[in-house]
């Protein structure tokens, strides 16, 4: 499988945090039970899937730019 | 034709985004079901049609999820006008994929499948989330493999005939990291490279090129084989304090074809009560044409690789959205938690920098830069069981 | 392309030393005052039933305190299973405190009009009770023997789980 040098560009920094989140004792500043507004649906970066994937199929389709649309993550940090 | 391009052009992160794989990384995603219609209509081609997406856990660890879409295609666009007539055409897509979750890790994997009468692509994916830091940050790693099929539709004395022209694969990585900054922002940071290489090109389209004779004649276009392009993007939500959501974001994208593009976009949600929620958005999208695209060539095979596609020209579009939401609590069945009536509405102007509409008539000369409006609609109601 | 995959192994290889540096370096992790066998931190907090309630009033019964919060989809998951245990358990030594740990109680309230349960719920508007018991997941439990120590600890919630809350609860009675 060709990587290339772009493939690990585009690792880099998230396998930086994942280095780091395994030596260092981080203590979260924003405690769990904190998290009321984090946890507002009005704050998912994705709170309607079917919706989303649409309007971004509709722009891939008519522009030369792809990829990287979305985060994924917050919420309410349960579990 | 311009649709297909769609499924070729399926980023990975589209993917996911999808199937919300990953909306929290520590839970898996919630079970649903939504049922959408949605409709483009503008630069002459209306495409509109249903579709479904359903999400179930099977067990504590394990959440499958399945999603089917059909566009109808009318097309009168501006290459269809210039060179040939209206046509009709359909696309399904269906995806199938499952999660896992093992403490704070969920793994994802699935698959795609599109289909045209002229075109075939199938997509395998797999990507792994995990949530660190007390859960503040979530990084992910994404990696998909298309495999597509390039057709051209040959009309002969009122009879169509597929002439399979050529196959394209794609090779996509993705990774990405949310972070949350404080109590009321979160930020998030995505990379996508994508490879791909075979077919490239649509069969449809033609370049043209100023004769020895001045008159406009037209060409086969030429591509490269191979496209790679990487896409890296910000975005950042803030709660503001009277309950109400503002975001904002931006992507860089540059790719081996010669293209910079950047997109930039803004968005505002405001619960107006307990069922009610308004969204407002704008996006700004901009590039540079692709180093072999011209809408011009001064003679016949100027160039080793030659494009007239306007998907590859110089252009920028600016899209204005609007979103209204209503939340229900249906009385039966009794196994439906909630559910959302939501109907969206975009309006997108797009102008290109140096395309020109020759629908409108003949000459280089007289003839304007293409721009056109379209109405994006989508309406669509979800349960959560 | 030679020399970029050179400097991706020379960045891994200085985040590596970094790492270690960091982790021979770093302090021994910070002293937990939540352990099985310490003692309980007693605290005091308004209720539901319109009186204070203060930990001091459960010494000699089995407690289960639980941290939750109406926005935390496995807080009200569990909700309904910790009534169970509590209706189940309570006229033989056994009682369940439902912490919430929401600033505004609204959001609280309307959900245990549409859920409610019958044990206590205490309100921690402003966090000391969740800082004290040094809540790190939503939700968090904390199971107390009859002594009011502090004997088994759970951080988030799946389905199940409440059979080990039960094994933990009638190991702890029958001390």
């Amino acid at each position: 499988m060709r990587v290339g040098r772009a493939g690990l560009s585009v690792l880099a920094l998230p396998l930086a945090v994942l280095l780091l989140s395994a030596c260092t004792p981080v203590q979260p500043w924003v405690k769990p039970y904190e998290r009321e507004h984090l946890a507002d649906p009005i704050m998912s970066f994705n709170a309607n899937p079917i919706q989303s994937s649409y309007i971004v199929h509709v722009f891939e389709v008519r522009e030369g730019a792809r990829g990287a649309t979305g985060s994924v993550g917050g919420g309410c940090g349960c579990n | 034709m311009g649709w297909t391009r769609g499924i070729r052009a399926r980023s990975l992160t589209a993917t996911l985004f999808a199937l919300a794989a990953v909306s929290r990384a520590a839970v898996l995603p919630d079970d649903r079901a939504d049922l959408d219609w949605h409709e483009w209509q503008g630069g002459g081609v209306t495409v509109d049609g249903p579709g479904v997406l359903v999400r179930k856990k099977v067990d504590d660890s394990l959440s499958l999820s399945a999603s089917y879409s059909v566009d109808m295609i009318s097309s009168a666009s501006v290459d269809v006008l210039s060179t040939a007539s209206p046509y009709k055409e359909k696309h399904t897509e269906g995806t199938l994929s499952a999660d896992y979750l093992h403490g704070n890790t969920i793994y994802t994997a699935g698959f795609i499948e599109g289909h045209e009468s002229d075109y075939i692509a199938k997509t395998g994916f797999f990507s792994i989330s995990e949530s660190m830091f007390g859960d503040l940050t979530t990084i992910n790693f994404g990696y998909s493999r298309g495999w597509d099929r390039v057709g051209e539709n040959l009309h002969q004395d009122g009879v169509i005939t597929t002439s399979w022209v050529g196959d394209a694969d794609h090779r996509n990585w993705s990774a990405g990291l949310s972070q949350v900054l404080t109590r009321n922002v979160l930020l998030g940071v995505n990379f996508e490279t994508a490879e791909s290489d075979g077919y490239l090109a649509n069969p449809y389209r033609s370049a043209r090129y100023v004769g020895p004779d001045g008159l406009v004649h037209t060409e086969a276009q030429a591509y490269p084989d191979t496209r790679t392009g990487n896409a890296g993007s910000v975005q950042l939500k803030y709660y503001l304090p009277w309950h109400a959501a503002l975001d904002g974001s931006y992507r860089l994208y540059h790719d081996t074809w010669g293209i910079l593009a950047h997109t930039l976009g803004m968005g505002y949600t405001q619960p107006i009560s307990s069922d009610w929620t308004l969204n407002a958005n704008v996006r700004y999208y901009r590039q540079n044409a692709a180093t072999f695209y011209a809408d011009l060539f001064p003679y016949e095979d100027s160039q080793n690789f030659i494009a007239r596609d306007r998907e590859l020209a110089q252009f920028n579009d600016l899209t204005f959205g609007l979103g209204a939401s209503w939340l229900f609590h249906p009385s039966w069945p009794h196994w439906i938690e909630k559910g959302t009536l939501n109907l969206t509405y975009d309006r997108m102007h797009i102008a290109y920098g140096d395309f020109h509409n020759y629908a409108v008539g003949g000459m280089p000369m007289g003839v304007p830069l293409y721009a056109y409006g379209a109405d994006i609609t989508q309406f669509f109601i979800s349960f959560w069981y | 392309m030679d020399a970029s995959n050179r400097d991706h192994r020379r960045a891994l290889l200085r985040a590596g030393i970094v790492c270690l540096t960091l982790a021979a370096t770093a302090p021994a992790s910070l002293a937990s005052t939540i352990t099985p066998g310490a003692a309980a931190p007693a605290f005091q907090l308004p209720s539901s039933a319109n009186t204070p309630l203060a930990l001091s009033d459960l010494k000699g019964q089995v407690v289960l305190i639980n941290f939750w919060a109406s926005w935390c989809g496995p807080c009200r998951q569990e909700m309904p299973v910790l009534d169970q245990l509590y209706r189940k358990y309570k006229a033989a030594g056994f009682t369940l405190l439902g912490v919430n740990v929401e600033p505004k109680s609204a959001d609280a309230l309307g959900f245990l009009k549409s859920t409610p349960v019958t044990f206590p719920i205490l309100f921690d508007s402003d966090s000391q009770v969740s800082k004290l018991y040094e809540v790190s997941g939503m939700p968090s439990t904390v199971i107390l023997d009859r002594t009011g120590k502090v004997r088994y600890i759970h951080h988030g919630y799946k389905p199940g789980e409440e059979s080990e809350y039960l094994d933990q609860i009638r190991s702890l009675m029958r001390e």
